[in-house]
């Protein structure tokens, strides 16, 4: 417990840096305290919610990967990657196209297709006799490859200026973030993220083996529904407000595991905190790597992950 | 007290355990042997609520299995299965620290008490040297300690045990069943151990139970019913049965 506590006081420093650094720089450099009423604007009204949100979408992917990597006993599963993040988008998409602007149809949209998603890949990748890695990294690729078509069919629909802000917010994007969605991401990370780490004793049964979780006490039919529920729903309103940034969920627990070790107590809740300053890092890169142009976060995010992604299949 | 009433499991129409009758007694160790697939992991899976029963009953000291939760089961009866290898890097006192999750709130960290158990487990098991070490850097004969010493610290008081010494050399194989006795004769647990092994059966047990296709077919002390007939009947092998002259136990010799 001590130990935790002086894991999430480092964590929470490392993350005000990063806030703090990513307020002040970028292709312009901004202050609170500037005369200059532009510069006061791009901090309060452009950079303020873009950081948050990024904060937000970054803890809650990383929350996300962190749990359902115990449940399923794969340092692999990703919400990117297992396809739940395109559910989410596809989701979102649908939202938009049949409600238009209507405010709560795609955080809702969102979830259901995330949680559509992860109904679906867990049901193909398991068998009667339990679940292997190439099972589920297939069932996540062909999910994903599946939901991406589709989600490109939808984007037939969409006139040429609103198909390129579409395209950036589908590799990840934060540039579009607004106050409204910084509430709604805030809230899903924060209620995710206590319901998943109250699920975090028995994730590390569920870690080593379906068979030892219910042999030492484990209603494993509930821990499964309770972290696919949360996880659906924190990734639903990540995507809803700023697209499928992949890799988040894969890279930052196998950090906290490299460095703390696999006790989800740890792993679990201080993946949010170190998936938020992840991210809002991710997003300054994106910012000033080709300024006065940006790249999509989840570019970022990718060139980081991918190569990650076949160190750890190669180790598996 | 771990009793079984008659029970059947059926998986998917296929009955796969019939009509089983067992008793796991404080104090004793009792060996179910038979072929593979004849229904042992069923049975012992049946013992513990985790494989459903369509027929009769199983009750924990009186009180019918399916009524309790994972939680009040896991308190009394501790499970040694056939261990798997984690794709996390886990120490031993983590993993070990596991087998306390039905104490705790789940959000919970470990209390005194909890650390107080494993401790007492790991130096039990002779694994006090490495209580950080990771387990997948150990050898087949210290995981298969380590699990048991999870399953010592539940403190459950019923232990099963799905053939814990498969893999295992000669030393750790009878590590594993001194250890078990152990805690039979000086602390009253009851045991059930799946072996392959009938001359550990025979050393150890008080009462072998042998299976063949799902159906429990001689029970008894293992003087009375490991004979070659028997033994005939549930592996299809000859064998030669005479008295190990260290213990005065009886020893099975395969002809081959």
């Amino acid at each position: 417990m001590k130990r935790a506590a002086k894991i999430a006081m480092i964590l929470i420093a490392v993350l005000a840096a990063a806030v703090a650094a990513a307020l002040l720089f970028g292709a312009e450099w901004a202050s609170p305290f500037s005369q200059d009423p532009g510069r006061q604007a791009i901090f309060f009204d452009i950079r303020l919610p873009r950081v948050l949100l990024g904060a937000c979408v970054g803890a809650s992917l990383a929350v996300a990967g962190a749990a359902l990597q115990a449940l399923l006993r794969n340092p692999l599963a990703e919400p990117y990657l297992l396809g739940v993040s395109n559910g989410a988008a596809l989701g979102t998409m649908l939202a938009f196209v049949v409600f238009g602007n209507y405010v709560f149809a795609r955080p809702l949209l969102a979830f259901t297709g995330a949680a559509a998603a992860s109904v679906l890949v867990y049901s193909l990748a398991k068998t009667r006799a339990g679940m292997n890695v190439e099972r589920l990294v297939l069932s996540g690729v062909i999910v994903t490859t599946f939901l991406s078509s589709v989600i490109i069919m939808l984007t037939t629909l969409l006139d040429a200026a609103r198909l390129r802000s579409f395209t950036f917010w589908l590799l990840g994007d934060l540039s579009q973030a607004t106050w409204s969605g910084v509430y709604l991401s805030f809230g899903a990370a924060v209620i995710a993220t206590i319901i998943l780490s109250s699920q975090s004793k028995a994730l590390n049964l569920m870690m080593l083996g379906e068979r030892d979780a219910v042999d030492f006490g484990v209603e494993t039919g509930r821990v499964r529904l309770v972290v696919f529920g949360a996880s659906s729903l924190v990734v639903g309103a990540a995507v809803a407000a700023s697209g499928s940034v992949g890799y988040v969920g894969l890279i930052v627990p196998h950090l906290l595991r490299l460095a703390f070790g696999s006790d989800n107590r740890i792993v679990v809740p201080m993946s949010a905190i170190a998936g938020a300053a992840f991210v809002v890092l991710a997003d300054l890169a994106a910012r000033v790597a080709i300024a006065p142009r940006e790249l999509p976060v989840g570019a970022v995010t990718a060139l980081l992950g991918a190569p990650l992604f076949i160190y750890l299949l190669r180790k598996n | 007290m771990l009793e079984a009433r008659d029970i059947s499991v059926k998986y998917g129409g296929t009955t796969v355990l019939a009509d089983a009758n067992l008793r796991l007694s404080p104090g004793k160790i009792t060996a179910i042997v038979g072929a593979n697939g004849a229904g042992k992991t069923t049975l012992i899976k049946a013992l513990n609520g985790a494989a459903p029963i369509s027929a009769g009953e199983i009750l924990l000291d009186g009180k019918a299995i399916n009524s309790l939760s994972r939680s009040e089961i896991a308190r009394e009866v501790a499970v040694v299965a056939q261990e798997t290898e984690s794709r996390f890097p886990v120490s031993v006192r983590e993993f070990v620290l596991t087998g306390r999750f039905a104490y705790g709130s789940s959000f919970g960290w470990e209390n005194e008490r909890d650390i107080e158990a494993a401790d007492r487990a790991i130096a039990d098991c002779d694994l006090r040297e490495f209580p950080d070490r990771l387990m997948n850097d150990l050898s087949g004969g210290e995981r298969q300690r380590v699990v048991l010493a999870r399953a010592l610290a539940s403190e459950g008081r019923v232990l099963l045990l799905d053939e814990p010494t498969a893999n295992l050399d000669l030393a750790n194989q009878t590590l594993m069943f001194r250890l078990v006795l152990e805690r039979c004769r000086k602390q009253d647990y009851s045991a059930a151990i799946i072996t392959h092994d009938l001359n550990l059966a025979a050393e150890f047990a008080d009462e072998v139970v042998m299976l063949v296709k799902g159906r429990i077919v001689h029970s008894g002390k293992p003087a009375e019913i490991l004979n070659a007939k028997n033994i005939r009947e549930i592996f299809n092998v000859e064998v030669i049965l005479d008295t190990n002259p260290s213990s005065g136990k009886a020893r099975v010799t395969q002809v081959y």
